[in-house]
């Protein structure tokens, strides 16, 4: 559990990312406003409460890694970063700009503090199983965590990792699955549903947990399981209720805010709700 | 009768050996670890090998991620499952963040013979060839093999090597040394060059031998890396030859030919005739069988030389 006082306090940090996120968006005039909201608590949780790393030591063997494996929640993790010091907020700006280091999707070639490339759905958590191999072979204690879509999990790819991180008990293996229930073309449910997603995972032999993707004291303590496992152990599944453009009443459960960034109208009114300046 | 050894067998010797040398060398295969000789690698050190069962793409990714964590990963399977079923993993997860994967894929070409076009691959090397980052190799016989493995176990980046089925015959000796980009001159000719890769080159030294009875000088190539390519050696052949005839397992669309092409075209362009897979799928058969029947036999090589000069007399 958490107190009071840090519920508030990373409150306001995810209406600060969410203000950033939007702010950054509309500047790149292009990116995906829908995932990127619904996922900042999460990434919230993990980067200002979670997650164990050093922003001036990025290659810190010791670090907790995470995997975006819906890489086009870029925005959120490219805030968190720039909150957690990895680098200057400044860089916010460059967002999807030619040769920033800040790509449309992530690139953990030039972005500090950015642990794995995605982008292509479906391939996150293969990757992720791989870091945990490799941290098991050094004796490395240190939690791998992957973001994935609901609507990526219809990747075939996912349940092939699925099965891998089972089968090879990778219990420092946490995946999260931000389950917002929309994807580009509607409702998960009416494109290729999904359910029962719970009872999947955990037919895959993964610890399972349901969780409001929005409510810290919820949250936390699912994603803090990892850290109380060994390195051999069956690995967490945390599905995250959450809802499409959390945060702003306008872009909520609206699969057609997917890929679209907030015109200059929709900015204003949504730095309005958020009690933006 | 020439010594043959196989390229595979190579391939997972020289894995021991450097997994000896190399505590962060870690292999995957994809339940084919007898037939990609990633077994012998799985014997000496169980711990650092992991079969990802019938898995191609979890595989790549899986690599990606070791290498993520400071390791040096081997990717092991046919070259149809590595290159076609996983080729976007390839791109996405290895070449983009060019992390420390080697996927070296056994049963390139039609020499894998009976099983047909499903498991025969003959566009690898133009799969590979096109990803940004990815450097491809296609070995001559079992000691270039070797040498091949440990420059690429040494160079970071990914790489793409492409092993077969089939024994080669033995061309190089036990301490040859491996030249990321560079060909090798196998044999000296003034009339014609004929530029090979993997079991071509044995069917061009043959074709070379059966051209100088019929008084053609042939300077045969040995081209193992497809990329990034000789291009210095390409255009010594142009300039000191009447033209080039080139030979690959594959596709003539993409691979060596292609290469040697787009060398020639912007920079000296020259008579060129690719012996390779004319744009189709093959049937099942015997090695020997489909190379005759597809058009890659020394006969098919000398046939394509003689055109060639002819049309530049």
């Amino acid at each position: 559990m958490i107190d009071k006082e840090r519920d508030d306090l990373l409150r306001e940090r995810a209406r600060i990312l969410r203000i950033r996120i939007l702010c950054m968006l509309h500047e790149a005039r292009s990116g995906h406003t829908g995932g990127s909201l619904s996922a900042a608590d999460i990434i919230t949780a993990l980067y200002f409460h979670v997650l164990r790393y050093r922003p001036d030591d990025p290659a810190w063997e010791g670090r907790d890694r995470f995997v975006l494996s819906k890489g086009h929640a870029a925005p959120a993790l490219y805030t968190a970063l720039a909150l957690s010091g990895y680098f200057e907020e400044g860089l916010l700006h460059t967002l999807r700009k030619v040769h920033s280091c800040l790509q449309g999707h992530p690139n953990a070639r030039c972005t500090p503090g950015v642990d794995a490339t995605s982008g292509s759905l479906g391939q996150g958590l293969s990757v992720a199983n791989g870091i945990a191999l490799g941290l098991r072979l050094d004796g490395n204690e240190a939690c791998v965590y992957a973001l994935l879509g609901d609507g990526e999990v219809q990747e075939g790819q996912v349940w092939e990792a699925a099965m891998t991180a089972a089968h090879r008990r990778l219990g420092k293996v946490l995946a999260i699955v931000d389950n917002n229930g929309l994807q580009i073309d509607g409702f998960v449910k009416d494109v290729k549903g999904i359910e029962p997603l719970a009872d999947k995972w955990r037919a895959f032999g993964w610890e399972v947990q349901v969780v409001d993707g929005h409510d810290f004291s919820s949250l936390i303590p699912a994603l803090e399981t990892a850290k109380g496992k060994s390195l051999v152990d069956a690995p967490t599944a945390v599905i995250a209720r959450t809802v499409k453009g959390k945060g702003v009443s306008f872009f909520e459960n609206q699969a057609k805010y997917h890929g679209v960034p907030p015109s200059d109208d929709e900015l204003a009114r949504a730095l309005q709700e958020l009690g933006a300046p | 009768m020439t010594e043959t050894l196989g390229i595979r067998e190579a391939y997972g010797e020289a894995l021991v050996e450097l997994g000896h040398e190399n505590r962060d060398i870690v292999v995957l295969d994809a339940d084919l670890s007898a037939s990609t000789m990633t077994k012998l690698f799985a014997r000496e050190f169980p711990e650092r090998f992991f079969d990802m069962g019938v898995a191609e793409q979890d595989m790549m990714g899986t690599a990606a991620g070791l290498a993520l964590a400071g390791k040096t990963a081997f990717a092991s399977t046919f070259a149809v499952f590595a290159t076609g079923r996983a080729w976007e993993q390839i791109r996405q997860a290895i070449a983009y963040p060019q992390l420390n994967v080697k996927v070296v894929a056994s049963h390139g070409g039609v020499s894998v013979g009976e099983d047909g076009a499903s498991h025969q691959m003959t566009e690898d090397l133009a799969l590979m060839r096109a990803v940004p980052n990815m450097r491809v190799i296609v070995p001559a016989d079992a000691h270039e093999t070797r040498a091949i493995l440990r420059v690429v176990a040494e160079t970071p980046g990914p790489f793409y090597v492409r092993t077969s089925r089939m024994k080669f015959p033995v061309i190089y000796g036990p301490d040859k040394t491996f030249r990321l980009g560079r060909g090798d001159v196998l044999r000296a000719g003034s009339d014609v060059s004929l530029i090979a890769c993997g079991y071509m080159v044995h069917v061009a030294l043959r074709a070379a031998e059966a051209l100088r009875t019929k008084g053609v000088s042939a300077r045969v190539v040995n081209m193992p890396t497809l990329k990034p390519i000789d291009e210095e050696l390409i255009l010594a052949c142009a300039r000191e030859t009447k033209g080039i005839v080139t030979a690959e397992e594959h596709s003539i669309i993409g691979g060596l030919g292609s290469a040697v092409c787009e060398v020639l075209a912007e920079s000296r362009p020259a008579p060129v005739r690719r012996i390779g897979v004319r744009d189709q799928f093959c049937s099942s058969g015997t090695a020997a069988d489909l190379f005759t029947e597809y058009g890659l036999t020394a006969e098919d090589i000398v046939r394509a030389a003689d055109e060639l000069l002819q049309a530049s007399s």
